[in-house]
């Protein structure tokens, strides 16, 4: 059966206002999101990927496995956080329900090859948006807006921001070696040893739980998550000062995908459900602010 | 090789990092191992005894678990200091069980007849250990002590993840991950930064050999 997209679209509004009534049922946390509700049977132009995808039935995404708040693999099997949800939304546009969804795991490194090579249709995993990156994918949105900031002990007073680790040069810093914070921090030390790299922040956490560091830095949001994970220990310092936009990576040059992403991602803040997946994960977290959708870059 | 060119300053400082690792490990190990050879080669029971743990408990030990022990276990203990000194401790600490053995072998190579005619003629374990048995072990022990050095200056890339950074290999993920440069030519160089440092080695220990080497 075939039916105008708009119309099918206006189906889909009026399902999904009944079913976030009787929502979340599925759900095993307590206060998860509502599930977004499938739309029935789309339409879309033929050769378009989202008819392809459609028509398959099934949608493979590429997001983190060990990202608290966005993309975590727990015991249960199945990620679950903020990015989980954007791409469970886009999903459900197409006409996927949540058990359509096959998960990947996508480690930093490894995102644009996923996409390259086609082992996945979207990679949602707080993937900061490039211009190095654009060279060989396509991004849809920014559907949030991260931004690096400095964490430090609970009574720590010298630090209030990252243009006072230059005067305090016995303020050693952490952060991951090969990332794009530990990067940007280089321009506010007083000396290339100031900076404590390691493979992965647990490191840097037990390293400031031990005095061998003072401070870490990288995205707000992670960060969030170490605050809260360690009640009393740390403390947020200071302004973001740089802007990590996410995107949800596609293959590069499909527009008409990435258009239709971006129209996914204004229904979902429309609809409510973007602030109120937002509230059930990534925002559980002390210090974290409810974002507004940012608009969308032009899709090429 | 354009992205290795481009970077030729953040190679050269990673370059000049692994090799202060590397110095500060070759005389670190030189000393201590020297050291534990002497107490195992002792005639006071309680350090043979010492030497022969040492020896036992660190060279069963990987390299990466000693490293661990100085960066995240010490701190732990209270005890707080830069993580280049927890390395090179570190790196040490666990090529001195090598540098012993080897030097140990080269004592007993030195016929015992040696060491029985120093002692005939009135000398004590002090001076007949460095006036008569080391000078002879030493030239037998090059090359031994040339393969632990080698193997120190490898070993010394293990040491930049452990907080230390700034390394070649520290340069490299940095290049490849941060900054996406492609991982070939990028690992070429930092291969040929080591080599620079393992080949001048083998070259000074080809010398050293030379000078030493007596007729028998």
């Amino acid at each position: 059966m075939r039916t105008k997209r708009t119309s099918a679209l206006a189906g889909a509004a009026v399902a999904a206002l009944l079913l976030t009534a009787c929502g979340g049922g599925s759900d095993d946390g307590g206060d998860a999101a509502a599930e977004p509700s499938a739309s029935e049977a789309p339409t879309f132009e033929a050769g378009t990927t989202m008819a392809e995808i459609a028509e398959r039935g099934t949608i493979t995404v590429g997001t983190k496995f060990d990202q608290p708040g966005f993309g975590l693999k727990g015991l249960s099997g199945d990620p679950e956080g903020f990015d989980v949800d954007v791409a469970e939304y886009i999903a459900a546009q197409l006409g996927i329900e949540a058990d359509g969804i096959t998960w990947v795991e996508a480690p930093s490194a490894q995102r644009e090859d996923l996409i390259v090579n086609g082992d996945v249709d979207l990679v949602v995993a707080t993937y900061t948006i490039n211009d190095k990156r654009k060279e060989r994918i396509t991004f849809a949105g920014p559907y949030y807006v991260a931004g690096q900031q400095i964490m430090v002990g609970a009574d720590e007073d010298r630090i209030s921001g990252p243009e006072d680790l230059k005067a305090n040069p016995d303020v050693k810093v952490c952060s991951v070696e090969g990332s794009t914070p530990a990067e940007n921090i280089r321009q506010y030390l007083a000396a290339p040893d100031q900076l404590v790299l390691f493979a992965g922040y647990d490191e840097c956490v037990s390293a400031m739980q031990t005095g061998q560091a003072q401070a870490l830095t990288t995205d707000n949001v992670i960060l969030t998550g170490y605050v809260a994970e360690n009640e009393g220990e740390f403390k947020l310092v200071g302004e973001q000062f740089t802007e990590e936009p996410y995107g949800i990576g596609i293959t590069k040059g499909d527009v008409a995908m990435c258009e239709f992403v971006n129209d996914a991602l204004a229904s979902a803040a429309e609809d409510g459900y973007y602030e109120e997946s937002w509230n059930a994960t990534a925002g559980q977290y002390e210090g974290s602010e409810l974002p507004e959708l940012p608009e969308p870059a032009a899709c090429s | 090789m354009d992205p290795v060119l481009d970077n030729l300053d953040l190679f050269w400082s990673g370059f000049l990092r692994s090799l202060g690792i590397a110095l500060w490990g070759a005389v670190g190990s030189l000393v201590l191992g020297t050291v534990v050879a002497v107490c195992r080669v002792c005639p006071v029971p309680v350090l043979r005894a010492f030497g022969t743990t040492y020896v036992t408990v660190v060279r069963n030990t990987p390299l990466a678990v000693v490293l661990s022990f100085f960066a995240f276990g010490i701190p732990t203990l209270g005890v707080n200091a830069s993580y280049y000194l927890f390395g090179v401790a570190g790196l040490v600490v666990y090529t001195a069980a090598f540098v012993c053995e080897a030097e140990r072998a080269g004592i007993n190579a030195v016929s015992p007849g040696q060491a029985e005619a120093a002692r005939a003629i009135g000398l004590g374990f002090r001076q007949t250990l460095t006036l008569v048995v080391l000078p002879q072990a030493v030239r037998s022990v090059v090359p031994p002590l040339g393969n632990v050095q080698i193997a120190m200056i490898k070993n010394s890339a293990v040491v930049g993840g452990f907080g230390v950074g700034g390394d070649l290999f520290a340069v490299t993920k940095r290049l490849t991950s941060a900054q996406g440069y492609p991982l070939l030519p990028v690992l070429t160089g930092m291969a040929i930064g080591y080599l620079l440092m393992t080949l001048t080695a083998a070259a000074g220990l080809a010398v050293a050999e030379r000078r030493l080497a007596v007729a028998r």
